[in-house]
């Protein structure tokens, strides 16, 4: 036998994602890159109008053009309707109500041939006077945009608690302010594109970029007029996700309507342009907040209205309220609190999901409100926000419960790691002198659901789990990978319950003909959800092994352990026997057995009730992130230089992972604070490529310090909570705060470009 | 359609013949008559950097240039790195330092990011300024850039401490 095997944990570690090599090499084929047999493409002609009725469309010369096997128009499909709020439709007929609605698409043998017949499609309008803000939508006698909606209202929400009347006469100071968030997009470096392909029986296979592939069948059946369970969906590796694929798009079912008609495979990609235009954005909202302190620093109220531009049609953008609330009313201890939102259809283009899912533009307006009360009443940012943190065991208003609350802790480790409160005064002092360049620092944090959320019925992930007789694992998982990293996770629990190497274990989760139900990669929820069912259904295989390999030795279960590929005893670590001869002979022996399990975790978390009360995650989690910056006051340039976060991750699973989550995070916030905005001017989008709507590039990227908060969630995999949006919330307040430490100004209304700011320090109108 | 035009020129160190429309871009070349989709699509325009590769040894935007610009010169793209033995050194990197997420950007990263400290082999070491202002043409949506610096900065060590080229 050999020596002896340590017990070592790969909890904790750096372990790179299982499909790097290949994606360092080029290998990887993602969905843009595949081509099937027979594969012809396809091509939308999208509108030019904003809101016109379609008096013809004349598609006949593209009809005629060799090498196009299908156009189809809205009339071709008139009764497909899909949607959360099945207000949309595949190909619109009768009117188009904003400048991405689709009139018609066609599927030819090239990409070139497509877009000649795309030209030759002649479409007749009639315009129809415009509407583009809620404010306008919201009038007697607007534009109506959905005849079945007369007033223009889209989804609306409410929530109360506590007095507000009183808690306001009673308040020794009320303020109220104003924000405005814009619209951003998710640039997904990976355009957006789908594969259908009919088969003879009417059953569609659909490769899709998808990152909820089960609900996604429910949700595109209604489009395209087929039973849910004759759509298979396979998830090729794909160009980025962060939100933008929770929903279906109308080029999806499109894509699938000329794979019907042609009986052949299409393929539909965007261009770039097509994806700034068409693909959904982030919800702009306009703010107002009322806010109630005592002099004493103690928070009496928030009163929130939320107004918010729903754009023609209705995909998740107008939900983000639900998460929203959870911040305005839960972030800092209030004893009356409440919060209206209602949204509008517009001619506007449309907002889905993107990371933070409405805790962005929430914790843009609290934190930044958090920092203006501070002031008021004459205390440094971080006694003030300490003086009203939760502590653990408070439940917040809506039922959010903080068993383990480390707001405080948050707050108070980052003040130390950064000097906070001695850099913040001396940035405060230097405002009266006349340097060009400024500093300031700034804090922001927030709450976000850390156990998953549950916005279904269910929030669950299933789980199978097979060993063969090579010793080697298959987990087939209901979760999606979409670059997050849940590859890397998954193969570490695999490996700390069975001692079975990273190198041998396959992850499959691409196909939902053979993976088993999960809601999706959303709410920060994959680690933890699907993390729990992969350790659940790992430790049943680990019982599965160990009760086999004691029956050979004459010991007890607990008295073994997996290591390595083999079984050892637990006490001293002698192997037993090898783990791949152990499986054979279970297989192989007197009493054949195979080691394949199956698992299904359903969180403990509730569904609201229609009151939006309820514990809609199993956990929730705290982080407090610190900017410095540097404002050129002559230019209005913002330069982030660091960026210091301390967050409660529960237990850190993969270190590689959780960096590069946060890291990539911290990056598209900064774009929302300092560049990012899709400049739409009547409806249209003017600013449709990389030159004129600026992320950020590696130049920009400031110094990123990190500390994590390590609370052991007792619900969460590993004591594991989910991590991944809050770093994508909380740098933009931050960075907002920062600014007004360093020059006295206050924004309401990100980004905060160089000519934003520059106007506002030169006293010139903004535009 | 229209007429093709012959085209000789090296690709990943093999002597290749290509016949491309004049209006064929070089990376539509690479992707639909090799079958090379390392390199991508992202925007068309030369401003993602997706689609780096390297042309007599310097790196270029393969959607902005026309195939038939190719004739006569040795191209490398994020294929040819990697050898039977491994990955490239830079390759390795970015696999070792987490730089790798949805990784649709990287093919083109890399090829930069070895272009970058090649260039600069034999000189004054890179700073992590200087590799970020070097990587400033490519975009990732996924890492936030910290990592992929991490990499490049972590080979540029590699490469002072054994005096060799490591890239």
């Amino acid at each position: 036998m050999s020596a002896v095997i340590e017990r070592k944990t790969i909890i904790g570690k750096r372990v790179p994602k299982p499909d790097a090599p290949d994606k360092a090499t080029g290998r990887t084929r993602y969905i843009n890159d595949m081509v099937l047999p027979r594969m012809l493409i396809g091509k939308i002609l999208h509108t030019d109008r904003v809101h016109a009725r379609i008096l013809s469309i004349d598609t006949t010369a593209a009809m005629a053009l060799p090498g196009v096997h299908a156009v189809l128009t809205g009339e071709d499909s008139p009764d497909l309707r899909f949607g959360p709020t099945r207000d949309n439709f595949p190909l619109k007929s009768g009117k188009v109500r904003c400048i991405r609605d689709e009139v018609a698409a066609v599927a030819a043998e090239t990409e070139e041939i497509a877009q000649q017949a795309i030209d030759l499609i002649k479409v007749e309008y009639e315009d129809l006077p415009p509407v583009f803000t809620p404010t306008e939508a919201m009038r007697d006698g607007a534009p109506v945009v959905h005849d079945d909606h007369p007033d223009n209202r889209s989804l609306g929400y409410e929530f109360s608690h506590g007095d507000i009347a009183r808690a306001e006469a009673e308040s020794d100071i009320v303020v109220e302010h104003q924000f405005e968030v814009p619209y951003v997009t998710h640039c997904c470096m990976g355009p957006s594109c789908a594969i259908a392909d009919f088969d003879t029986t009417g059953k569609l296979t659909i490769w899709s970029q998808t990152q909820y592939p089960y609900n996604y069948k429910m949700d595109l059946a209604p489009a395209l007029g087929i039973h849910p369970g004759d759509i298979r969906v396979i998830q090729p590796p794909v160009g980025g996700a962060f939100g933008s694929k929770l929903d279906v798009y109308p080029f999806e079912p499109i894509c699938a309507l000329l794979a019907k008609a042609t009986r052949r495979p299409v393929k539909l990609t965007f261009s770039r342009e097509e994806e700034f235009i068409n693909s959904p954005t982030r919800q702009p909202v306009e703010f107002r907040i009322k806010s109630g302190v005592n002099r004493d620093g103690t928070l009496t109220f928030r009163s929130v209205d939320a107004l918010l531009n729903n754009g023609a049609y209705t995909s998740w953008g107008p939900t983000t309220p639900v998460i929203q609330m959870r911040t305005f009313t839960g972030h800092y201890r209030l004893p009356a609190v409440e919060y209206r939102a209602q949204a509008y259809y517009t001619n506007m283009v449309y907002a889905g999901s993107f990371r933070g899912y409405g805790n962005v533009q929430a914790t843009f307006v609290t934190a930044s409100v958090m920092d203006m009360l501070a002031e008021e009443v004459g205390m440094d940012p971080i006694a003030f926000r300490l003086k009203n943190a939760q502590n653990s065991g408070e439940v917040t208003p809506q039922g959010s419960i903080l068993d383990d609350c480390r707001l405080g802790e948050c707050i108070e480790l980052v003040a130390e790691k950064t000097d906070f409160l001695n850099k913040h005064k001396a940035y405060t002092d230097q405002r009266k002198q006349t340097a060009r360049i400024q500093r300031g620092i700034g804090i922001a944090t927030t709450i976000h659901n850390a156990g998953g959320a549950k916005i279904h019925k269910s929030d669950g992930c299933g789980t199978m789990l097979k060993l063969d007789d090579y010793a080697r694992a298959t987990l087939i998982t209901g979760a999606s990978e979409i670059g997050q990293g849940i590859d890397a996770v998954l193969c570490q629990i695999v490996m700390e319950e069975l001692g079975i190497p990273i190198r041998d274990i396959t992850i499959v989760n691409d196909d939902t003909a053979l993976g088993p139900w999960d809601v999706g990669v959303h709410a920060s929820r994959t680690t933890f959800i699907a993390g729990n069912s992969a350790l659940r259904a790992a430790r049943a295989a680990r019982k599965q092994v160990l009760d086999a390999a004691a029956k050979q030795s004459n010991v007890t279960a607990d008295q073994l352990d997996l290591r390595e590929g083999h079984v050892v005893q637990a006490d001293n670590g002698v192997p037993v026997i090898r783990l791949d001869k152990l499986l054979r002979q279970m297989h192989f022996g007197d009493e054949p057995e195979l080691v394949m399990v199956t698992d299904y975790y359903e969180p403990n978390s509730v569904p609201e009730d229609k009151n939006h009360f309820g514990n809609l995650s199993s956990s929730w989690a705290h982080g407090a992130y610190v900017a410095e910056v540097e404002v050129d006051t002559e230019t209005g340039e913002v330069r982030v230089l660091k960026m210091t976060v301390v967050q409660d991750v529960g237990r850190v699973i993969n270190r590689l992972g959780i960096e590069g989550q946060i890291e990539g995070g911290i990056s598209v916030s900064l774009g929302y604070a300092l560049s990012e905005q899709l400049q739409i001017s009547e409806g249209r989008v003017m600013n449709p490529n990389f030159r004129d709507y600026k992320v950020m590039t590696a130049p920009e990227t400031p110094e990123i310090e990190l500390h994590f908060i390590e609370s052991d969630c007792k619900e969460g995999p590993l004591g594991a909570k989910g991590i991944a949006e809050i770093p994508a919330i909380v740098p933009a307040p931050a960075i907002a705060n920062a600014v007004y430490n360093a020059i006295g100004i206050r924004f309401h209304a990100p980004p905060l470009t160089p000519e934003k700011v520059a106007r506002a320090l030169h006293g010139a109108p903004q535009q | 359609m229209s007429m093709e035009v012959e085209i000789n020129f090296s690709l990943n160190g093999i002597a290749t013949q290509a016949h491309v429309p004049p209006t064929m871009t070089t990376l539509a070349m690479l992707r639909e008559k090799f079958d090379l989709t390392g390199g991508k699509l992202a925007c068309g325009e030369g401003e993602c950097g997706a689609c780096t590769v390297l042309i007599d040894d310097r790196t270029i935007n393969a959607c902005l240039m026309f195939a038939v610009d190719c004739d006569g010169r040795e191209m490398q793209t994020i294929e040819g790195l990697a050898s039977a033995s491994g990955l490239a050194v830079m390759q390795q990197a970015f696999v070792d330092h987490g730089a790798i997420q949805c990784g649709y950007c990287m093919p083109g990263m890399i090829m930069q990011a070895k272009y970058l400290v090649e260039q600069n082999s034999g000189q004054q070491a890179l700073t992590r300024d200087d590799i970020a202002r070097g990587l400033e043409g490519n975009v990732c949506r996924c890492s936030g850039y910290t990592k992929v610096v991490d990499a490049v900065a972590a080979v540029v060590l590699e490469e002072n401490q054994t005096g060799e080229r490591a890239s």
